[in-house]
């Protein structure tokens, strides 16, 4: 009964998400109050629906309802309960789901903090998504329901699959959607500006912390996907340059764009048409993100067995999308270039030239992740594209950008001087050079991509400090240096924190990919592995029983210069309702380095408690990668938290008191 | 004037860099390219030498055997028409499996063995990757024109 109440709750939210698609948007065009005024409340109706129908589905998977095919496939009575719950997401289905959901909740939010725009801007931002909506539950309800009945109802599920029971799943994909389908709202506000004819900075300054907000859940959201790779996969990487990985970088790429571009459009009224092809850019490859998941037409490390058909009905949307967006676009952007006059060298023209370099990134990117696409489609044979085209590629196109990062807070709005610059920067220049060529030095061997990268590391560093100490001398006026640096603007930190972030990022993915070591190697109990100084002593392994598994659990001790720092313990797993083994590796994690051991295969098969395959890893600085993404976040949501953001509302809420006192 | 000046040296920067970047992902792309080969088409000498490409197909029953160092294993990579041997140093995926399809990326060695370099993981026990498939499907067509089995029974039949 209840999947079918939470079917029914679908079928409602399509009609409803139709109604906030149109009928607000013919209002706001007609300018009918009334129909304006649906937008709010079918948007919260819309948001309750898709909440409840989700709820259905997680109920049918907490009580273990095999008769749901969905949750049959997905689940299994001995799961443990977190796993049922996250198991909702598990599959196709549900994660299309979680989707829509995720779009409803952003429409939802839109609606409740919307107060100080204007209504038929609501209406039109509301209809947007409404529509993006229908599309989605049209999809889900015509291709992929997750309520299909199994009758009989099946004894036992198949359980899920054993690399998602893990808690990086639990909060993974909801990130990285939380990201993904947030560039819709970025993607609405555009539409709705286009349509409306009034792109100005009032647009851009509304849709910068929606976009900000897009933005850090996306950062979140991937660098949680590597870190899982990292430590659930078992091969030690963080980043595989595997196309699914491209879809959620290509977006992160086009919103970092975005959200710098949208900061010159609300300081200066210019790049109008650029922010709003970038904003149409960020949602449209975040649907093609969604494609390239879904439809399995790629191989790649995240391609489950998919139904191709479903891949066909995304791509009729994702065109349809597109096509609508670029021919508003093309008959109503304002026809005036990049608009407002700057200098070849000031912080407009710095941006831009970031936002250029950000995009080609993309470019380079979305070429290497298409093209063997491409090839088979033109019956050339079929291809792969392999890390090192875009280790190659990106190394080039982001040195300008890092570099640029530094100089950029410190150049003037208009109009610029290189020499005032040049000035400001040169100690930051010193440092970044000194560290370049002595740090790799102290560390081992002397590279020169190790040296280039920690310069721009030292230089990001360097220069937020030096551009933060002279803003503060400069807007003392005779208070305290401390109580001015606390005073500045927290956009100011959250920016600062954020360019910091990278640095961090930065250093993090040198210095493994500079020294990073690994060996595979067959152990025998007693026998021992050194690698970067770090000795592992095999003991053997025995039997443990999990939850849902069973597992060949080994035992290391790890010793360094001689003496015991821990016990280790990495498991072969196997699970009983799937054939399926698991690594399961073990991290002694730190902040200036990881080791890493994993199981690999008992040499002989029957015999398990003789020799194994071991996989050992040193990887120094590799947390660093991680690290640098939540500060990056934690930047962003600094500077999403600036008071400008909220000055307006507040205002607009005094207001009716004011009235009512009058 | 003036700002024609600027706006012409914009353009050819922005040129120069468009220029500088195309030539890069061009050479960097040709360069890091694998090519799909089916066993069959190696069989008939119609890999390249001495350069990267990818083999898929299923991995043939009784075919896996490890070297006396532990770590060096020998495979088969079948596409049900032709079989071609594989050596790989390192850990193997957890999917990886006898009967099940895989893929490999590697090179042909003097003696027609295939050193892969890689050999590509997959999340999910029922994903078959869709080069191996389209390897077993061409060979199976080419084998029998009548019968032509979905690559998904041609995996089962692998079992």
């Amino acid at each position: 009964m209840i999947p079918e109440l939470g079917h029914f709750a679908l079928i409602l939210a399509a009609l409803v998400s139709l109604i906030l698609g149109t009928l607000p948007m013919i209002g706001a065009h007609t300018n009918r109050q009334a129909w304006i005024a649906v937008a709010r409340p079918a948007a919260t109706a819309l948001a309750m629906l898709v909440t409840f129908s989700f709820a259905c589905l997680t109920q049918a998977f907490v009580a273990n309802d095999f008769s749901v095919v969905y949750v049959a496939q997905h689940s299994n009575s001995l799961l443990p309960i977190e796993y049922r719950v996250a198991g909702v997401w598990g599959g196709h289905e549900g994660s299309l789901l979680l989707w829509i959901l995720m779009l409803t909740w952003w429409a939802f939010l839109v609606a409740v903090f919307s107060r100080e725009l204007p209504d038929t801007m609501v209406a039109r931002v509301l209809g947007t998504l409404g529509l993006v909506g229908f599309g989605f539950l049209l999809f889900i309800l015509l291709t992929s329901n997750p309520f299909e009945r199994l009758l009989p109802g099946a004894a036992e599920g198949r359980d899920l699959n054993p690399l998602l029971q893990d808690p990086g799943l639990v909060i993974h994909p909801p990130l990285l959607y939380m990201g993904y389908v947030g560039f819709s709202v970025a993607y609405a506000f555009a539409i709705a500006a286009l349509l409306s004819g009034k792109l100005d900075a009032a647009w851009a300054r509304w849709s910068r912390p929606w976009t900000m907000a897009a933005w850090i859940f996306l950062t979140l959201g991937i660098a949680m996907g590597s870190w899982w790779a990292y430590y659930e996969l078992g091969w030690g990487g963080w980043w595989f340059w595997d196309p699914v990985e491209n879809a959620s970088f290509m977006p992160w790429l086009i919103g970092t764009a975005l959200i710098h571009s949208l900061a010159v459009t609300e300081k200066r009224g210019s790049f109008k048409n650029w922010t709003v092809l970038l904003a149409i850019s960020a949602f449209s490859l975040s649907l093609l993100g969604t494609f390239l998941v879904r439809s399995g037409v790629l191989t790649s490390v995240h391609a489950f067995a998919t139904d191709p058909r479903r891949g066909i009905f995304i791509l009729i949307f994702l065109v349809a999308v597109i096509g609508a967006s670029l021919t508003l676009f093309a008959a109503r952007a304002p026809k005036v270039g990049l608009g407002g006059r700057f200098g070849l060298v000031s912080r407009e023209s710095l941006l831009l030239t970031n936002n250029v370099l950000l995009v080609v990134a993309c470019a380079t990117v979305l070429l290497g992740t298409l093209y063997p696409l491409l090839i088979d489609a033109l019956g050339a044979g079929k291809i792969s594209v392999g890390p090192p085209y875009f280790n190659a590629v990106f190394v080039p196109v982001m040195s300008p950008i890092l570099f640029l990062m530094g100089i950029a807070p410190f150049a003037r709005w208009k109009d610029a001087s290189v020499a005032d610059i040049a000035k400001a920067v040169k100690w930051a220049l010193a440092i970044g050079v000194i560290v370049a060529i002595a740090l790799p030095l102290v560390y081992g061997q002397w590279y020169a991509l190790t040296a280039l990268g920690l310069f721009f590391a030292a230089w990001i560093v360097a220069t937020a400090i030096l551009n933060f100490i002279e803003r503060v001398q400069h807007t003392r006026a005779g208070r305290s240096f401390l109580a001015t640096a606390f005073s500045q603007p927290r956009s100011f930190f959250g920016m600062h924190l954020a360019h910091i972030g990278i640095a961090v990022f930065v250093i993090g993915v040198t210095m493994v990919s500079s020294y990073q070591d690994e060996k595979d190697v067959k152990l025998a109990p007693g026998q021992s592995v050194d690698v970067a100084g770090y000795h592992f002593t095999f003991n053997g392994v025995k039997a443990v029983e999990g939850p849902n598994y069973v597992a060949a659990q080994g035992d290391f001790d790890l010793a360094v210069d001689g003496k015991f720092v821990r016990k280790m313990n990495p498991e072969k797993r196997n699970y009983h309702s799937s054939a399926m083994p698991m690594t399961e590796a073990s991290i002694d994690a730190g902040l200036l380095r990881d080791v890493y051991v994993s199981l690999g295969e008992p040499i002989d098969r029957d015999k398990p408690e003789g020799e194994w395959a071991v996989r050992v890893y040193y990887k120094p600085f590799v947390d660093w990668i991680w690290g640098g993404c939540v500060l990056m976040s934690l930047g962003g949501l600094i500077a999403m938290l600036d008071r400008r953001y909220r000055v307006k509302a507040r205002a607009a809420t005094q207001l009716p008191a004011g009235t009512q006192q009058a | 004037m003036k700002s024609r000046h600027k706006k012409l040296a914009l353009i050819g920067g922005a040129l120069a860099i468009i220029g500088i970047i195309a030539a890069l992902v061009l050479n960097a792309l040709n360069s890091n390219i694998a090519l799909y080969i089916t066993p069959t088409e190696v069989a008939a000498g119609k890999a390249p030498q001495g350069k990267l490409f990818r083999i898929g197909g299923l991995v043939k029953e009784g075919s896996i055997q490890r070297q006396a160092d532990g770590v060096t294993i020998a495979f088969v990579i079948t596409d049900t028409a032709k079989d071609i041997p594989v050596a790989y140093k390192g850990i193997l995926p957890d999917l990886f499996k006898e009967g099940k399809g895989a893929v490999a990326q590697g090179k042909l060695n003097e003696t027609g063995t295939f050193v892969a370099t890689e050999v590509l993981a997959k999340h999910d026990e029922n994903y078959m990757p869709p080069e191996a498939a389209k390897a077993v499907d061409d060979a199976q067509k080419a084998a029998n024109k009548h019968v032509s089995p979905s690559s998904a029974e041609a995996a089962k039949a692998g079992n």
